[in-house]
This record gives structure tokens, sequence and C-alpha cells, in this order.
């Protein structure tokens, strides 16, 4: 019998899936820079003196010793409103993210497995929301709430985000549903939900992973553009309000670089940085992408 | 043991769903205990559809599937169902498919030890695989606790009979469970079909391939367009085709002895009737019988 | 000699190291010649057919030559390989039915392609109608979009554009591998009658079904695990075989006329080696019923008639 040398496969995937990880350049550089901020945002807080909106000091001064982001109009500590506006722009992302993921999921599975008529009609809402502008839908909730914090603004940008997962789901949950695996659990008596939770999901692992990511990066974009159209969070501080406040007060006429250019630039670097990841991870996970 | 009687299978195509497409046209045709039965059509006949109807993995349009007596295509409670898959169970095409590629091959036993015998101890069940895998001929250190992709098509197939064979399975639906492999290990697993034919198993083998269907066979039924156009023993069908369906996928079959010019089929002995051709004749048809357990279609029925 | 292999090897790159894929792979091909080329999954073939016409990584082209009409095929060179590519060496690949562009009427794809490698739709064009005409096909059907042809009337257009050129070797990959029996013999035949009326000189057949090659194959080259086995005209092959690996090959298939229970067939017990690190000399000695001591070195290829060479000890020591 010839010989085999068989190791734990399983390991070896594993390992497998950790070295193209490590080896892949986008996924890196998208990792470097999201934890950079990360930790900023973690720990920028124990560092700040004073209050993001309490009067520090002299305004319209520029970053020094004492203020290391400056001062706005108001002689608000810059640095202050940075690191807490980042906070709250991942806790934004996160929620957002979190609840569109998860209603997008359940109706994805649910409509890719069923198919038929529970499908039609769940396809026609989510057609109907897909088409509806997310943000003049966002305007119109955000409008009518009293009162803005946060966590709503989240839920409520995860609410108009979710289509987009739920069609991606639905698609992937369909294709699967043709493999053969599918068929023989339902020929060993497996009722559907176990299908979908045991046989199903597991394998779309991967694609759900990337596919929250980038809601992650889509709900902090939502999140800035409320902001900065004026129906950010009603209390608290956001990149986005700081963006806004900054270019309600003339920053950029003044030359106030201080206050308008670090809030833009994380926005910006932190969304990329998750795209960037996103094309990284599909690689890692795609062999047929991987470059040798 | 299984009848099929003018099972029928269309599909809505279409936009809103206008159109219709005939996948199954009114099939009959039967396996009794210990037999096997070739269901023998080309991509696009409808032979994998009947295996689905009859695996209950596809709901029927109109017809009745005969199951021990009793009519399977109305019932639908899990409880009805798993008892119907005690009987009855498949085994598919693409062996590397078959297998949910994230987890062991060997979960494939523990669903069956979960869904149909909860109350086994894990120490007997194990024993049971075991045996189930020796009697296919797969010696069990070889094949458990290893990954789909570390095995071969070959034993990835067996292990699928092996499975089937933990339940108290009386008819097989092989659905061209050969095609994928390799020339070497299709023979065995063939080998390994008669050889569970002769211990009582009924097999449905579907398969586009003539030859294959003629090595382990003892019945033919030849799917066209949806509609058998000719069934009977192995050796009528084969040795005496009367259908030109049949006639020229015979004469099409690339032969080791002969060439493909120099093939030629006698003449179909006996009386033969006016034929139906799918997509030529008309209105519908129904089998006649030619000879002692020959039949054919042709034009007729409702 | 239309193409001729001189130890010839090509490896995969992978994380785990070469796979040796094709290794020491030396044969002849004449002018005007079919060679079907047989052997299980993981036997070369499919690696043989990509590597000479487009050899691209993980492949990795390691040593050998390859000679057509006399000029040697740069194959490791993919710059220079473009004007081999479709004038001289083409393809008809597997799934050859979705090969074409699927948002292109056809007769546009076949302008671009041809505007592509340099050569003038409107020269051309002409000869395609005539060849249209010869597989049945209307001249319609350039207006059409990929979609709109039937499975058939998809592989006998990718086949007339794979030929267009009148390329001297053309390679069609497990082209029948996909097809129905009806279908199947109808393609093959086709084959055949490009060659005979001169739209490519040689065809290079590969496919696992041997049966068919015993139909419109010229000679067999039967692979193992990335070897040579055997090579000799078709009777030959099939019926007189040298090489073990053949003759349990041949035995393995089922006819329609053999049945179980009149004259049970055995498989070729095992599987075939893992080519990341195969065992040393011959690749099937595991599985062969003669193999003996000298099996571990690897056999020569010993030429036994004309055109039929076998790489087995066996037969060497029988002629020493």
């Amino acid at each position: 019998m010839p010989e085999k040398k068989v190791e734990e496969k399983k390991e070896r995937k594993k390992n497998e899936l950790l070295y193209f990880a490590f080896r892949n350049v986008k996924l890196l550089i998208g990792f470097v820079i999201l934890v950079f901020f990360l930790l900023v945002a973690i720990f920028g807080p124990m560092f700040v003196q004073y209050e993001p909106l309490d009067y520090a000091g002299p305004g319209y001064r520029s970053p020094s010793a004492e203020f290391w982001l400056g001062t706005t109009t108001f002689g608000q500590d810059v640095y202050a409103q940075f690191v807490y506006g980042l906070r709250s722009s991942f806790l934004v992302g996160l929620l957002g993210g979190g609840v569109a993921t998860l209603v997008g999921l359940l109706v994805g599975f649910f409509a890719g497995y069923k198919g038929g008529w529970p499908d039609e009609v769940l396809m026609m809402i989510t057609n109907i929301m897909m088409v509806i502008p997310t943000v003049a839908l966002l305007i119109i909730i955000a409008a009518y709430l009293p009162y803005r914090g946060v966590v709503i603004q989240g839920i409520i940008i995860g609410l108009t985000a979710w289509p987009w997962t739920a069609r991606a789901v639905r698609a992937q949950t369909f294709s699967l549903k043709q493999r053969e695996f599918v068929s023989l659990a339902r020929i060993s008596g497996s009722r559907p939900l176990s299908i979908i939770i045991e046989e199903i999901a597991p394998n779309m692992l991967s694609y759900v992973f990337m596919v929250f990511i980038l809601q992650f990066g889509g709900s902090i974009l939502a999140a800035v553009a409320l902001d900065f159209i004026g129906l950010g969070p009603t209390r608290g501080v956001s990149l986005g309000l700081m963006m806004q406040n900054a270019v309600l007060w003339n920053a950029i006429q003044l030359r106030m670089w201080w206050w308008i250019i670090p809030p833009g630039l994380a926005i910006t670097l932190i969304v990329s940085a998750l795209y960037f990841m996103n094309t990284g991870l599909d690689e890692v996970f795609n062999p047929k992408l991987r470059e040798m | 043991m299984l009848e099929l009687e003018n099972v029928t299978k269309v599909y809505r195509v279409g936009a809103f769903g206008k159109g219709s497409l005939r996948a199954v046209d009114r099939a009959c045709f039967s396996i009794g205990p210990g037999e096997v039965c070739s269901l023998i059509g080309e991509s696009g006949s409808g032979k994998s559809t009947l295996g689905k109807m009859i695996l209950k993995l596809s709901p029927v349009s109109s017809g009745t599937i005969r199951f021990e007596e009793e009519d399977i295509t109305t019932i639908s409670s899990t409880k009805q169902l798993k008892e119907y898959y005690r009987k009855v169970q498949g085994v598919f095409q693409d062996p590397f498919s078959s297998f949910n590629p994230i987890f062991k091959a060997d979960r494939v036993f523990h669903i069956i030890h979960r869904e149909f015998f909860p109350k086994v101890a894990d120490q007997d069940w194990e024993k049971r695989v075991h045996d189930s895998l020796r009697s296919v001929g797969i010696n069990p250190g070889e094949v458990l606790h290893k990954f789909p992709h570390q095995l071969s098509g070959g034993q990835l197939q067996r292990l699928l009979i092996a499975r089937a064979l933990l339940l108290d399975v009386k008819v097989l639906v092989a659905d061209e469970i050969i095609s994928m492999l390799d020339a070497s290990t299709r023979i065995d697993v063939l080998n390994l079909l008669a050889l569970l034919k002769k211990k009582g198993l009924c097999v449905l083998f579907i398969t586009h391939d003539l030859s294959l269907g003629y090595y382990i066979s003892d019945k033919a039924v030849i799917l066209y367009k949806g509609v058998v156009v000719e069934t009977g023993t192995t050796d009528a069908v084969f040795l005496n085709p009367v259908h030109p369906y049949t006639r020229k996928l015979l004469k099409a079959v690339p032969r080791l002895d002969m060439k493909w010019e120099d093939v030629e089929l006698e003449a179909p002995r006996g009386e033969i009737p006016e034929l139906f051709i799918p997509g030529e004749t008309p209105g519908a048809c129904t089998l006649q019988q030619i000879h002692e357990g020959h039949f054919v279609a042709v034009p007729g029925g409702e | 000699m239309a193409l001729k292999l001189d130890h010839l090897k090509v490896y995969y790159q992978t994380l785990h190291g070469q796979v040796k894929a094709l290794d020491d792979i030396s044969l002849q091909l004449k002018d005007g010649e079919i060679l079907g080329v047989a052997g299980e999954s993981g036997c070369g073939k499919s690696t043989l057919s990509n590597a000479l016409i487009l050899l691209k990584p993980p492949m990795r082209f390691i040593s050998g030559e390859v000679y057509l009409d006399g000029e040697k095929v740069p194959i490791e060179e993919y710059q220079k390989m473009v004007a081999f590519r479709f004038k001289k060496i083409s393809i008809i690949p597997q799934y050859a039915m979705n090969a074409m562009n699927p948002t292109v009427k056809i007769g546009r794809y076949i302008q671009d392609l041809l505007l592509v490698r340099g050569e003038t739709p409107e020269k051309v064009f002409p000869e395609l109608k005539r060849r249209l005409k010869l597989v049945e096909l209307s001249e319609s059907i350039l207006d059409l979009f990929p979609i709109e042809l039937s499975g058939g009337m998809k592989q006998r257009m990718v086949m007339v554009i794979a030929t267009l050129l009148n390329p001297s070797l053309l390679i069609a990959d497990e082209i029948t591998s996909a097809l129905d029996v009806s279908t199947q013999k109808a393609v093959s035949e086709m084959l055949v009658e490009f060659r005979n009326r001169g739209f490519v000189k040689s065809i290079i057949f590969v496919t696992h079904d041997v049966s068919v090659l015993y139909q419109i194959a010229d000679r067999i080259f039967i692979m193992y695990a990335g070897k040579f086995a055997e090579i000799g005209p078709t009777q030959t092959v099939i019926h007189h075989s040298r090489h073990p690996y053949t003759g349990m090959l041949v035995q393995a298939m089922p006819e329609v006329g053999i049945r179980y229970e009149k004259q049970p067939l055995t498989g070729i017990p095992g599987q075939p080696p893992l080519l990341l690190h195969p065992p040393e000399g011959c690749r099937f000695k595991d599985r062969c019923p003669f193999a003996y001591g000298r099996c571990n070195q690897v056999p020569p290829q010993t030429q036994i008639s004309e055109g039929h060479e076998v790489a087995c000890w066996k037969e060497v020591e029988k002629d020493a």
C-alpha cells in the first residue's frame, strides 16, 4: 500500500490561512491602520485633560505642547474632541454594521433557503428598501427623533443598510442549497433550520465576515454624512460633528487646519483601511486569488 | 418494491413563470426486490429529476410513486419522511460536493446516528460504522477522522454507500455516482453495487453511460426528453433495441473492439408498432409490450 | 516531424513544495497524426496540454525542449509564445461551451480575436464562412450571442474558431468529457474531418476515455503520475500493450456485452501516488503485480517497434 504522509489537515488549513493572512500586504496595511486608530480611541481619552465640549483655553490656537491638536473657535480642546469622536465613530460602525449584518443574515437565509413565496415577498421588501435613498430616509428618521444619541444613530443606520447584506446572503444561500451535501442532509432527516445553521452558515463565515467589515465602514460614512448636515447626536461629540462645526465656523478660511483635517483624515484612513482589509481577506479566503 | 406511475415534473420558466418546461413526462417503470435498474438518458433527459423526485428532494407535479405499495408522493411530515429515508437513500454524482468541506468526512455518520438511532450508545455505533465500512471494502482506519479533501473520490463514494447501509435501506438511488471517478476505481464501486444486489438491495442506477448500465443492471429504462421511450430487461433492450433513440445511443457508444463506422445493429426483431418520438409525434404516449419483458413508447393514452 | 518533446519537465509551485506533475516526457508527433493522451486524474495530461500553450504560475518550467516543425518553441517565455498561440498552436479548452464572451456577438468576438493577433478580419472571414457551412452552422450565427446557441452548436463554433488560422498543432483538452454519447461521436468525428481537410496539421487529444481514443486516434500515449508509460499505434496499445498499467486500464473498462455475472472486471487496487514526494523509480511499482527490485530505478523509455515505446523494466530485460 502506498505510504501517505497525512497530517491533521485542519491544523494545516488554519495555519495556511494565517500564513496567507500575514503575507497579504493589503490586509496587513489595513489592519495596522485600523489597530492604530482603535488604540487611539481606547487609550487616547486617558490623556485628555479637558472635556471635549468645555472651555479649555484661548481659542484659535494651533497645536502646541499643551493642546496637542490646538483649540477650536470656542477654545475647546481639539484633541479631546478627536479621541472621543473616534470612540463614537467606532461605536456607530459596530452598531450599524452589526444590525445591518444581523438583519441581512436573517432575511437572506430565510429567503434563500425557502424560496417560493417567502422569497418573493422578502425580496420585494428588500428591493424597495434598496431603492429608497438611504440618506433621505436617514434624514427623515433622524429629523423626527426628539433625541439623537450615537446608539440610536447606529441602529437606524443599520436598519437602512441591511438590504445589501440580505441580497448577498440570499444569493450565497441559493447556491449552497444546490450543493449535494445539503441534499444529503435532507435525506438524512435533518430539519431546514438545522441545515441552515449547520451546513450552510459555516460555509459562509468568511463571506459574512467580509460583508460585516464593509457594513462597518459604510456605517461610519453614513454617520459622518448625517453629522455633517446637522443630524448628528444631540449631545456628545463625533468626528462628523467636528467637521460640521469646523466648516460652520469657517475653519478652512481661517486656516485652522488642525480642526478640520484630523477628523476628515481619520475617517478617510479608517474606511480605506477597512476596504483594504476586505480586499486582502478576499485573497486570503479564496485560494484562487492568491499569488505564489 | 418501487413503482412509478405517470410521474410528471413541470417547471415554470420565463418571466412571471408564464412558460412551462416538462422535465419528466408520464414516466412509468418499476423495480423489484434485488433488482438493479439502469435509468439511462443524456443530459436534459430528466433522469436526475426523476432521482430527486424519488428521494423526495423535489415535489412531483403529477403522478404517483409507490414504495412498498404505499403512495409516497403525499407524505410530508418529518416523522413520515424519516421512515421513508430509513428505507430509501441516495448517493450523488460529485463525491467532493457531497461532503461539507469544513467538517470531517465521518460527520455523515454522526448525522445518521443523531437522526435515526439516538438511543444507540456511542461504542455500539462505532462498531456498526466499522462493520459497514468493511462491508464496502474500506479499512476504517484509512478514512475515519479525515477531511473529505484528504480522501479520493472512490473512497468518498464508498463511504456514502456505507452510510446508506447503516440504515435499513431497501432502495438506493445512485445518481451518476461513477462519472467523476477514475477508470481504475469505477469498476470497484460497480462491483460493490453488484455485490449488494446479491444481498437483496434494489438499486436505481442513473447514468448516461450505456456500458456501465449493461454491466450491472437487470432492467433498463431509456429516457429521452423526459419520456420513457423503451424499457425492459437489459438484454432485451440492449441486444434488440427497437426505438430509434435507443438505436442511436447504442451506435454512438465508443467501443474497444470496433470502430464507429463498423458498428451495425441488427434490425429490430418482432412486430414493431408505430413508435412515439418525443418532440416529433404529437399528443401523449403510453408503453406497449412488444416482447416478454420489453416495452416501447407508442402514441396513445391521454 | 510536427511536434517533438525532449525530456520536458514542468512542475507546480505550491506552498508545500514542488509537485512533479510532468516529469521527463519525451515523445514525437508526426505530421497529420492524431495522438491521444490518456491517463487518470493526476497523471499530468492537463499539465501537458496547458504547458504547451499557456505556461503560467503556479506552473513552472524546469527543463526540456519543445520543437514544432523544427522550430524551437519557447514555452517558458510567456511573451515569446504570443507568436505561436492561435496561429501555430491552438487549444480547444475543456468547457469550450463557456469559452466565448457572453456579452459580445460571436462575429464581433472573432473579429476582435483576429485583430489582436495581427490578422485582417476581412481576409479571414470568407474562409470562416466556408468552415461554418462545413460544420452545418449557418452564417447568421455570427450575429448571435453565445447564449442563443445550443450546447452542441457552441461546441462546433469553438472548434471552428480554434482552428481558424490553420494551426500546425491543435490541442483538444477533454473536449468530449462533458458530452453525451451522440454529441461525443459527432465532435470526435468533426475533429478527424478537420485534420483530413488540412485545417489543422496534427492533433493532441487529451482525455481519460480510452474508448473514444480507440475510435479516432492514430497513436495513443499513456501517462501515469506525471511519467511516460507507453506510446504506440492505437491497435497495439489497446490490444497488445506492454506496460502493466495500460493492460490493467484497458481491462477495467466495461463495455456493452460484458456483464458482471458472466465476466466480472477488476480495477487497479490502490491509488496513484501524490506528486509532492513521488516514490523513487517507477511510479507504478506499488500497484504493479510485476514489480520487482529493479523497479526502484526509473525505467528507461525503450523502443519495441516503429512508433511503439514503453517505460518498463521487464521490457528492457526481455530485449537484453
